[in-house]
This record gives structure tokens, sequence and C-alpha cells, in this order.
């Protein structure tokens, strides 16, 4: 018998108990979407995480200092040393042994309560240069960011993010103009930054940008910076940049051994791989739960199948008598119990997508569908066919003739 | 044709021995028509059962168209039934919800006949037993008499050596035995060869040759002198 034939045959047996089918069908549907959406949306999150980490700018190196080492010997935290300096920053600019740079900027954080009017906040005050802005992928909406000139006359000027303006001004004010109090001192407000959306461990809305100068001498009353961004001519070129500038501060901080350095060196890429991987995690545990909902239901297909081979025991035993070999019952039980779970495997497929895309549209994640998902899903549900189409089948191709014939 | 040499069956169940054949043998040549009756319990099914290849004897040998078949596995097994044997059954068993014409094809399709070739056998056959108009009725829509006679298109289509009938007329009403009595006497006229098991003497008339089995031993194996002629069935059966 051909394979098209045992094919239309099986489409046929199979429509004849539309409930059962559906049912048998169901539990694969049920199962291929569940892990069909729980990758897409597994994915997308990751993508979230991708992307929110490159809008701080994808080819950049943060150099922190080290942790300081106190008189008696005591290590404190890192970060807490305080002999990164703004002329670091520049001589790594100017510097022509540091060839793969494009740009740099210098940066002194702190928390502060800011007040306008009867409002006050506490939030995180960033002292910046104005390269701040190219190197972090900062984006002005109203008035403009701190200028060379603010640097150099320290001005007390402020750029506020989106989150401070809603928290001291109202939500969609313009602040533009006014005047605003950080521990004391007024600064008149020149610019608003555009929403980065941050969510999470870091609000990137939630910041006030001052002129670094201003920062170090009026409000923090100290000579050191809290970290340099470093802009790489591209991402291709981060490890030398990184090497570049690793060297060039060694030198200057005058340490043979590496291992001494007062400072760290991130890049961006590992914080991204640190993210991913954690959300990776999280993909394949869901992913995990979905399967075993795809093994019950291929156990599902196997349970009709059994039932469909003892139903039809009487039809089995006429083929047989009638000269069907075990090869060609095997196949026609497989290919139908294929075409179940395949079946099941589309529509799985179809809903999952649907599904993901709802979702993702509901909590604004992007939303991806990798063809390798796709691919993964028909194939197993395929493989879920015939795995557990076997064991009927083979009941099915292994029954006697005569007690099949006389099966009532 | 056939040739059954010493044939037993012996059914071992736990520790208990069951004899249903014993020491069976006998020749059917080309275009006889035979009964094979007996009681029931007699062993006249299991011996269908081994002629049809659908068993295998515990001893002896069975040879049918000069091939011992009692020792073939069983996919050589269902090819000898394939090929050689044509199988008409009590209950008539068709394929449920399937076209005549579509269960004539079906031992063909087993039979690796070009699809071409069995759409055209088939009609032949079907319209052989009288069912033309009937080609494209699914085995519900047809009489018992009707589905009988698909059976016998299905058991030809394949060109078999013997015809091989369990209880043909069993499930039928007299004046639809009557009918396939009838075709089964002209098929015999055209050369066919027919084994046919019944317990009913009035049907084992219609055969030229008669075996009486008992306790699965064959008690008599005689030529049926006076055939009965087509309408001999009279009396109105359950």
């Amino acid at each position: 018998m051909e394979p098209s034939e045992l094919i239309s045959e099986s489409f046929s047996t199979l429509t004849l108990n539309k409930m059962r089918t559906g049912l048998a069908t169901l539990g694969i549907i049920i199962g291929i979407g569940s892990v069909i959406a729980l990758v897409s949306l597994g994915q997308g999150s990751q993508k979230a995480v991708q992307n929110q980490i490159q809008s701080l700018g994808s080819n950049l190196l943060t150099v922190v200092p080290g942790a300081r080492t106190s008189g008696g010997g005591i290590r404190e935290a890192a970060g807490s040393n305080t002999t990164l300096t703004y002329d670091d920053a520049k001589a790594i600019l100017s510097s022509s042994q540091v060839t793969d740079v494009a740009n740099v900027s210098a940066e002194i954080s702190r928390r502060e309560q800011v007040t306008a009017g009867r409002n006050n906040t506490n939030t995180q005050i960033l002292g910046v240069t104005p390269s701040y802005a190219e190197v972090r992928k900062v984006s002005i909406s109203s008035g403009s960011f701190i200028t060379q000139r603010d640097l150099e006359s320290m001005s007390k000027v402020a750029v506020l993010g989106p989150q401070v303006v809603t928290d001291l001004f109202g939500e969609g004010a313009n602040p533009v103009g006014q005047t605003i109090r950080i521990s004391g001192q007024s600064f008149r407000v020149v610019g608003v930054t555009v929403s980065k959306g941050g969510t999470g461990f870091q609000n990137q809305d939630d910041i006030i940008f001052i002129p670094l100068t201003t920062a170090q001498k009026i409000l923090f009353g100290v000579n050191y910076i809290s970290s340099i961004s470093v802009e790489a001519k591209s991402e291709d070129v981060m490890t030398q940049a990184q090497d570049q500038v690793g060297y060039l501060l060694l030198v200057r901080h005058h340490f043979n051994d590496p291992t001494q350095a007062d400072f760290s060196i991130f890049s961006q890429s590992d914080i991204l791989s640190t993210a991913s991987s954690v959300t990776g995690t999280f993909t394949a545990l869901l992913s995990g739960i979905a399967a075993i909902s795809l093994i019950v239901g291929g156990i599902g297909i196997m349970n009709i199948m059994l039932v469909t081979v003892t139903e039809r025991t009487r039809e089995i035993g006429l083929r047989k008598a009638l000269g069907a070999k075990k090869k060609t019952i095997t196949q026609q039980f497989l290919i139908e119990s294929t075409i179940l779970t395949g079946v099941g495997g589309i529509l799985g497929m179809i809903i999952g997508i649907a599904a993901s895309l709802i979702i993702s549209k509901f909590i604004s994640l992007p939303f991806t569908i990798s063809a390798s998902s796709i691919a993964l899903a028909i194939g197993v549900s395929a493989s879920i066919g015939i795995i557990f189409g076997w064991y009927p089948a083979q009941r099915a191709a292994n029954l006697q003739p005569i007690e099949a014939l006389r099966y009532e | 044709m056939i040739q059954v040499s010493h044939i037993s069956k012996i059914y071992k169940n736990d520790s208990i021995e069951t004899v249903a054949l014993s020491d069976i043998s006998f020749n059917v040549a080309g275009g006889e028509f035979i009964a094979i009756m007996g009681p029931s319990g007699s062993g006249k099914s299991t011996l269908m059962h081994i002629i049809g290849a659908l068993d295998s004897p515990t001893h002896g040998s069975y040879i049918l168209d000069g091939e011992d078949i009692s020792k073939l596995n069983d996919d050589e097994l269902a090819d000898i039934r394939n090929r050689k044997i044509g199988f008409i059954f009590q209950a008539f068993n068709l394929l449920p919800r399937t076209t005549a014409l579509k269960n004539v094809m079906l031992p063909m399709a087993y039979g690796g006949i070009p699809k071409e070739k069995r759409k055209e056998a088939a009609e032949k056959y079907l319209e052989m037993v009288g069912l033309a108009d009937r080609m494209d009725y699914t085995s519900s829509q047809l009489s018992g008499g009707q589905q009988q006679r698909v059976a016998i298109a299905r058991a030809l289509t394949m060109e078999p050596k013997i015809i091989l009938a369990d209880e043909p007329t069993g499930n039928l009403a007299s004046a639809q035995a009557n009918e396939i009595m009838e075709i089964f006497r002209r098929l015999n006229k055209d050369g066919h060869t027919i084994v046919m098991i019944t317990h009913e003497p009035d049907i084992a008339e219609f055969a030229k040759r008669i075996i009486t089995l008992r306790d699965g031993r064959i008690e008599s194996d005689r030529k049926n002198g006076k055939r009965k002629s087509v309408g001999y069935i009279r009396k109105v059966k359950k």
C-alpha cells in the first residue's frame, strides 16, 4: 500500500470519531502551545533586558575605583577608593596610546535630598561632563544638557530625569527655568531628559544631572570621581579599548602588577551576558514545566490509540487475513498517531504564537518567535506521535488474524 | 492444488493439551468444490484456519499450489493469503463506512497492484456478482446478501488458487443464501476451486465432494452424486 493511500485512509478514519480525535489532539495543542508561548515570552524578556542594557550604550566600558585599603589593612567595599580623577578621564581621551576610544565621560554620583517649592524627593545626583549625553545615549526632551561652559564656570544648573520632574513638579510639567534646591544650594533647571523606561534595580529616569565641577567643588567638596564611562569606537574593538585604557591607568597610577590595580573596568557585554544567563535560566525552567504537559499529552495519544486498536481488532484481523503485512499495519497506526500529534502541534503552535503575541503586548515586552522553536515544536510533536504511537501500533501489528477475526 | 498430509493441531493451555485436529490427510485437485462439514467442536474451523494460512499446524505438512506453507513466518503467510486464497466469511467482514468499490480494491492494495488497475478489476468483479449499480454504497447501505456478494468480489480480485468460504450463508435468509450458492456454482463451473465450511447439510449438498469431520478426525470423505440445484433451500432460516 502506498504511503499516500495510508495517509488519506488515516485521515478518514480519524474524522469518523471527531470528538475523540479532538480531545486527544487537545492534549498536544496545550502542550505545544504552552512550550511555544513560554519560550517566546522568555526570549522576549531576554530581549527586553538586552535592549535596556544596550540603551545605556552597547560599546561602553565603565572604569570604577577599586576597594580602598585603609592604614590598618582593612579592605573597604569596591568603588570606595578615591584615586580616580577627572584628569584620568582626560588622559584617556588625549593619550596617543589609546587609539580605540571614541569618547570619555567622567562622573561623580551621590544621593541627596532635593526640594522644589513644597515638594521634595531623594534622588541620585550625577555630576557629569557634557560628553556623558553622547556616551550614555541620553536624549533631551526640552531645554539642553550640561554644556562645556557650565563645566568650566561651575554653573549651578541641573538637568532632570522625567521621574524627578513628576516627583517635584507634577506629571507632564515643564520645569525648565525653575529653581530646585539640592542639599541647600539653588540650581536652575535647564533641561529634561527623555525617559529611558528604567525599571527594576535601577531607574534611569530618577536622576538629576549637574556639571561635574559643580558637584565636586560646590556640592560634595571632593576631587575624585566615582566612574569613567568610555565609549569604544565599535563593539569589535571593545577588548583592545579595555586593554589600552587599563594599561594607561596602571601607568598613571604607578602600578606594575595589574592584580594590584586600584580600579576595575567593566564592559557592557559582561553585564549583558550575566543578565541574559539569568533570563535564559528562567526560560529553560518554564519550558521544562511546559514540556511535562507535552508528555502528558503524548500519554493521552497513546491511550486513545490503544482504545482504537482494541475497537478495531476485527478490522485489523480482516486486513491481515487479506494480506496486510505487519509493517503495513504498524505504518497505518503510526501515521494515525502522527497525524493526531502533527495537527495538534500545528494548532498548538498557532495558539502559542497568538498567546505570546497578546501577552507580550499586554505587559509590553518585545515579541520574538524564533524559527528554531517552531521547528522544535513540530519536530517534537511528530516524534511524540511516533514514540507514543509505537506501542499501540505494535499491538495492532502483532494481533493474530484468527483471534482478531473472532473478536466480538 | 492442496495436499494436506497427517496434519494435527494441539492447543496448549497451561499444562492441558487440547487436540483440535489429529492426523488429517486429504488432497484437493484444481476445479473441485468441497464442503467440509461437522458439528461444532469437530475441528472444522481449525482446519479452515490452517487451509487459509491463518494458522500453522502443530504436525504434518500442508502444500498449497506446490508450496509448503506449514513452516512460513507471519509476513510470508500474509503474502500467501493475499495471492493464493480468497476469503469469504460468515459475517461478511467488509470495512465499515467504506464503499463496496474500496472494499473490493483492498486486497489489491496489499498485493501491490498498481492503483489504476485496481479500480478496473474491482468494477469487473462487482459487475460479475451483479452489483454494478451498488459500487458506491457503503456496507451499511447494503443488504446482507449484497454485502456477501461484495465479499465474493473481494475474494476474486487477486485471482486466487482457492476460494475459502467459512459458513458463507450462516447470516443470510434462504433466498439470499440461494443467490450466494448460485454464484458459487457458477464460479466453480468457470474453473474456480472452492472449499466451503458449513454445518448445514442443505448447503453442503451444493458441493461436489463432502468431507465430514468428527472429534478432530475425518469421519467420511465422499463424492456428492446428487447435487442439489438452485432453489433447493426452501426452509426459512433463523
